[in-house]
């Protein structure tokens, strides 16, 4: 077994241990090691996602190990296509919150950077454990580096927020683990393929019954992370009072964490619940979408406005994951990426503006694009992107979502897509007020524009919010195989989707299913054929590529140009721009 | 009766040698000088030691010893380690602290050592008559060590209390055990539990021995409603001496808990079962949230103590209910109480050293900004208190983890989930010191001087300890199944 997983979580934690040695005055030292390290990590994340084998089913790169004997918990690392893109998106982040605190983090920088390497192995090892006891033991761990992040370094009202969000997720998790304990208890294993096939086996140990009370208890541990509403009143807290790497942090990973539960966990394992409860959750990420865009518009202050544009954002991830479709589901996870990046990238922003003002007050802003002209151009680029501009990463999620959520109801569909535009109302209102017009205060007259660092680190966030917005093949093809998965288990028949109407098909518009709908197993999508390209072993004739158009559901044939045949295939459906 | 033979004595020895060391103890204490007075705490170390090494040694000597009143098995072999480890543990606490405080007597190590073979004796006993022995001298020493800052008001008044209020429960233990003679005829467990079971042999008021004597141990592990002597009396005593309350009195009183109420009365089934449900819920929910009120470390730490006390009796009802496979169960629990004793007392005798000459800090405010100015002692603390709320990692974690496991395995779901949701509840009590020494600006009134290095080095024993059992739990469970066994 190779270790390449195991050295991508715990990399991090060993640069900890070096800067716990190095003594507290030499503060320079302590964040080269800590950078160096993070981007260390980050050089091994990408090769980990160049070396995903697309074409093979199921976990790569699996680790594992026996460690406890009773319960038998074993150290199960793997990752499939859902990990490796959240695994990427988090060592791509923490370099940037890193280089983002240089100035900024001034006191306490030994521990600072301690529990920021602490923090990404723990959400590194959240993303890889593949048993659920590990899962939830970095799960718990990740809290405490977060919680001093906030606590320690946060602004006026931080130890309210930090003990806030800590009490918040530890009541969800709470619950998971009776939740985990009690399947523990019925299935008698804690590795989640074990438990996923005994739970999809023809004699399933556990009652519709439990099923419902145990989706419950897991959903109610991830939607207080996602955060949905009404469980968000954390967030606009913990956001706004964290430091800026903090904030990037939180809001890239952190809440993606609850979203990856529901599609690791969730749907998976409790298939017949979470349709039950489907329309529920929808109308409430509904109105997530709805609330969060509206709260956002009234914010006096920066950071609260992008707070609460997170849960409009997370609304519409969770919404695309119960549209039980392809077209959502990739969707929300790639949505996921994108929100991570480009909040992300917003956050950094606003606290580039704090460093330079001390203030997050829109009302003290106004006209800066004529001081900051560089900053200016970057701030409009990312909120471009955050608002959904085609072209640019955030079209291409919500696009998919609202896509997918089309697909399941069209009201969801309709009402979700009033969010985009409501997210374009606060976002260039707020962009507009602080930017544009004349300099209203003095103070802002002599404001200095981008120093190097930050023209690195934002060159860095839009290169790849260009990059996801031009180019999501590489995202978007590693998903398939999980996205199968997980809907040949919550909605078996809707994966079918997947050979038809492939939302892939959207910069790759020759690319058509190659794989039988009946086995989940096999490689899906393989990146492949215009005619022109040779015929993989797994291709399908002309005649069998019909024979599955034909049995496709006929309401998906009018969706993503599903009625054309295989050669033109999806371009006349796709290829809207 | 069997004569007594040799064999009798080598299954009491680790009670034996601590005996010996504490009258040795005694016996010397007036022939050394003021000055030189930490070498007796060596003594009885080096006393310690080498009854966990008869212990060690005994485990090839098996079996029950004089008539059947004490039992050499691995029950009683699992907790004398442990109450030697709490003792080992307070006593290296204690040498710095008892002579920052002046009241540096060699009677403080003699006390120690006999409370502990108190403690011993009590785990044991396979008898009742040897268990209220066993109690008694246990509970006489630590009355006294509650009292031992004698010019302290506080410390006055928490022996009193402990005393008044400890005499009284005694008194239950005793009336119950005279019940239970009456109606059966024995005080042996083992024949108890023969004539209990036997088809038909329903004593008419064993309802109310059982009460009594639950009474009795219930006041000795503090669940409510007999713990309203705990925050007073650990508030009052000297740290290191609450720190030792806290865990080997304790421990000892759920050794016999154990003993009689899943052993010898076993067969009184549903009674026991409530009373420990009931027990566990109340004291729960009632330690945890009196707790969130608390602003001294000592108090806090008191109430969290009532609270763990919940935890593990949340396991014991899960034994219960569990029927012929309370193994489980009551393996959660010897582990449980070997992970508090580990956490507790390393965190009352750091206390101990934060509250400085006299005890004057003993506020959670009092150690603002200590992480700045200790960073090792707060980072101590903090691992501590994150242990004791129960993060993954630690031996916190894994103790509530497998007491969960066993009273989900019970099916006491409800139960579970209050306890689960009291779990949550303590992070924030225990977030409170942290606060205090992390995220609020300022300079820490508690004393900043280094830690002494045998306090140092009993901290370190105890975090190691704790990453052990957070971590690789697996050997500590196979010892605590393999304790577990002699119990049905």
């Amino acid at each position: 077994m190779s270790h390449i997983l195991t050295i991508l979580t715990f990399l991090p934690l060993v640069g900890a241990t070096v800067v716990a040695f190095i003594p507290r005055t030499a503060t320079a030292k302590i964040r080269w090691v800590a950078l160096v390290t993070s981007l260390v990590t980050l050089a091994w994340g990408i090769g980990l996602f160049l070396g995903f084998d697309l074409h093979h089913p199921g976990l790569q790169f699996v680790e594992n190990y026996p460690w406890i004997e009773s319960p038998p918990v074993a150290y199960h690392l793997g990752v499939d296509g859902l990990s490796v893109l959240l695994l990427l998106l988090t060592v791509f982040l923490a370099p940037l919150a890193i280089l983002a605190s240089w100035r900024s983090i001034g006191e306490r920088v030994k521990e600072f950077h301690l529990l920021m390497l602490a923090l990404e192995t723990g959400m590194n090892g959240v993303f890889v454990a593949q048993d659920l006891f590990l899962f939830f033991v970095f799960w718990e761990a990740m809290l405490i580096p977060m919680y001093f992040l906030i606590g320690i370094w946060g602004h006026e009202r931080r130890i309210y927020a930090a003990v806030k969000f800590i009490l918040y997720t530890m009541l969800g998790s709470a619950l998971m683990l009776v939740a985990i304990l009690y399947l523990y208890n019925a299935t008698g294993t804690l590795e989640l393929p074990a438990i996923l096939a005994q739970l999809s086996g023809p004699a399933p140990p556990i009652s519709p019954k439990g099923a419902r009370w145990l989706f419950l208890a897991f959903f109610l541990a991830f939607a207080i992370k996602v955060p949905l509403f009404p469980l968000h009143t954390w967030l606009p807290d913990a956001h706004v009072e964290a430091p800026v790497a903090g904030s990037v942090i939180l809001a890239g990973v952190l809440l993606k964490m609850g979203t990856y539960g529901i599609l690791r966990f969730c749907l998976p394992l409790f298939p017949e619940a979470s349709r039950q409860f489907a329309p529920v959750i929808s109308v409430l990420a509904v109105i997530g979408i709805l609330y969060g865009s509206l709260v956002s518009m009234v914010q006096p202050d920066l950071k609260k406005l992008v707070a609460y544009s997170s849960v409009a954002h997370l609304g519409f991830v969770v919404l695309g994951i119960f549209a039980f479709n392809p077209m959502g589901l990739e969707g929300a996870i790639y949505q996921m990426c994108n929100h991570g990046v480009s909040t992300g990238a917003l956050f950094i922003l606003v606290g580039m503006l704090y460093d330079r003002r001390h203030t997050r007050l829109i009302s003290e802003f106004g006209g800066l694009s004529s001081v900051l002209p560089v900053l200016g151009a970057f701030f409009l680029f990312v909120t471009l992107s955050s608002l959904g501009l085609p072209m640019l990463n955030g079209f291409v999620g919500e696009f998919l979502i609202i896509l997918g959520a089309f697909h399941r109801r069209a009201l969801y569909g309709a009402l979700a897509a009033t969010g985009v535009v409501l997210a374009a109302v606060y976002l260039l209102w707020m962009y507009q007020r602080v930017f544009l017009g004349e300099v209203r205060s003095e103070k802002n007259r002599a404001l200095a524009d981008c120093s190097g660092r930050e023209k690195l680190i934002l060159t860095a966030m839009a290169a790849v919010i260009l990059g996801m917005g031009v180019y999501p093949q590489p995202f978007l093809r590693r998903l398939d195989q999980s996205v199968a998965e997980v809907l040949a288990r919550v909605q078996p028949g809707e994966e079918a989707a997947l050979v038809f109407g492939s939302p892939k098909g959207w910069n790759d518009a020759s690319r058509v299913a190659t794989s039988s709908a009946t086995t989940f197993h096999a490689p899906w999508l393989l990146p492949l054929p215009g005619p022109e390209r040779e015929r993989g072993p797994l291709d399908l004739t002309r005649d069998s590529r019909r024979e599955l158009r034909d049995a496709a559901p006929a309401e998906l044939k009018g969706i993503a140009g599903v009625a054309c045949t295989p050669g033109e295939a999806p371009r006349a459906g796709m290829n809207r721009r | 009766m069997t004569p007594v033979q040799a064999l009798d004595f080598i299954r009491v020895l680790p009670e034996i040698v601590l005996a010996s060391c504490a009258i040795l103890v005694m016996v010397a204490e007036p022939f050394v000088s003021a000055r030189h007075t930490a070498a007796l705490a060596w003594v009885s170390l080096i006393g310690i030691v080498a009854a966990g090494a008869g212990n060690a040694w005994m485990r090839r000597f098996s079996g029950p010893a004089f008539g059947g009143s004490i039992a050499a098995d691995p029950f009683a072999s699992y907790f004398v380690y442990l109450l030697l480890l709490a003792a080992a543990l307070t006593l290296l606490g204690s040498v710095r602290y008892l002579e920052t405080n002046q009241v540096h007597h060699g009677e403080f190590y003699a006390l120690l050592l006999l409370g502990t073979t108190g403690a011993c004796l009590m785990v044991a006993a396979t008898e009742l008559i040897m268990i209220f022995i066993g109690l008694e001298i246990s509970s006489i020493s630590t009355y006294i060590l509650a009292g031992f800052r004698r010019a302290d008001k506080r410390s006055n008044e928490a022996c009193l209390k402990y005393f008044l209020l400890g005499s009284f429960a005694t008194a239950f233990l005793l009336y119950g055990i005279a019940f239970i003679y009456g109606l059966t005829g024995t005080t042996n467990l083992v024949q108890l539990s023969e004539k209990l079971s036997a088809p038909g042999a329903r004593p008419p008021l064993l309802w109310i021995a059982l009460i009594l004597a639950f009474v009795g141990l219930g006041f000795k592990v503090s669940t409510v409603p007999f713990h309203i002597w705990t925050p007073d009396v650990y508030q009052g005593a000297p740290a290191p001496v609450t720190a030792f309350l806290s865990v080997a009195p304790k421990a000892a009183a759920f050794a016999v808990i154990l003993r009689v109420f899943l052993g010898g009365l076993a067969s009184a089934g549903a009674l026991v079962f409530w009373l420990l449900w009931i027990s566990a819920l109340l004291t729960m929910c009632l330690g945890n949230l009196a707790a969130l009120w608390q602003t001294n470390i000592k108090r806090l730490l008191a109430y969290s103590a009532i609270a763990h006390a919940g935890y593990v009796l949340v396991g014991m009802a899960a034994a219960k209910a569990a029927g012929p496979e309370a193994g489980e169960g009551i393996a959660s629990v010897l582990f449980y109480l070997a992970a508090y004793a580990l956490m507790n007392v390393a965190a009352f005798i750091l206390v101990a050293h934060l509250a400085g000459a006299g005890e004057r800090y003993q506020e959670a405010d009092d150690c603002t900004g200590l992480a700045y100015q200790r960073p090792g002692v707060a980072a101590c603390l903090t691992l501590l208190l994150v242990s004791l709320s129960g993060f993954p990692a630690t031996a916190g974690f894994f103790a509530k983890f497998y007491v969960f496991r066993a009273a989900i395995h019970a099916h006491l779901i409800g139960l579970t989930l209050v306890a689960v949701l009291n779990s949550v509840v303590a992070v924030y009590y225990y977030l409170r010191v942290v606060v205090a020494m992390y995220m609020r600006e300022g300079n820490p009134r508690a004393s900043a001087s280094p830690l002494p290095w045998p306090l140092g080095a009993a901290l370190a024993l105890s975090l190691v300890g704790i990453f052990y059992l957070g971590l690789f739990p697996t050997p500590f469970v196979r010892l605590a199944n393999l304790a577990a066994s002699p119990l049905p």
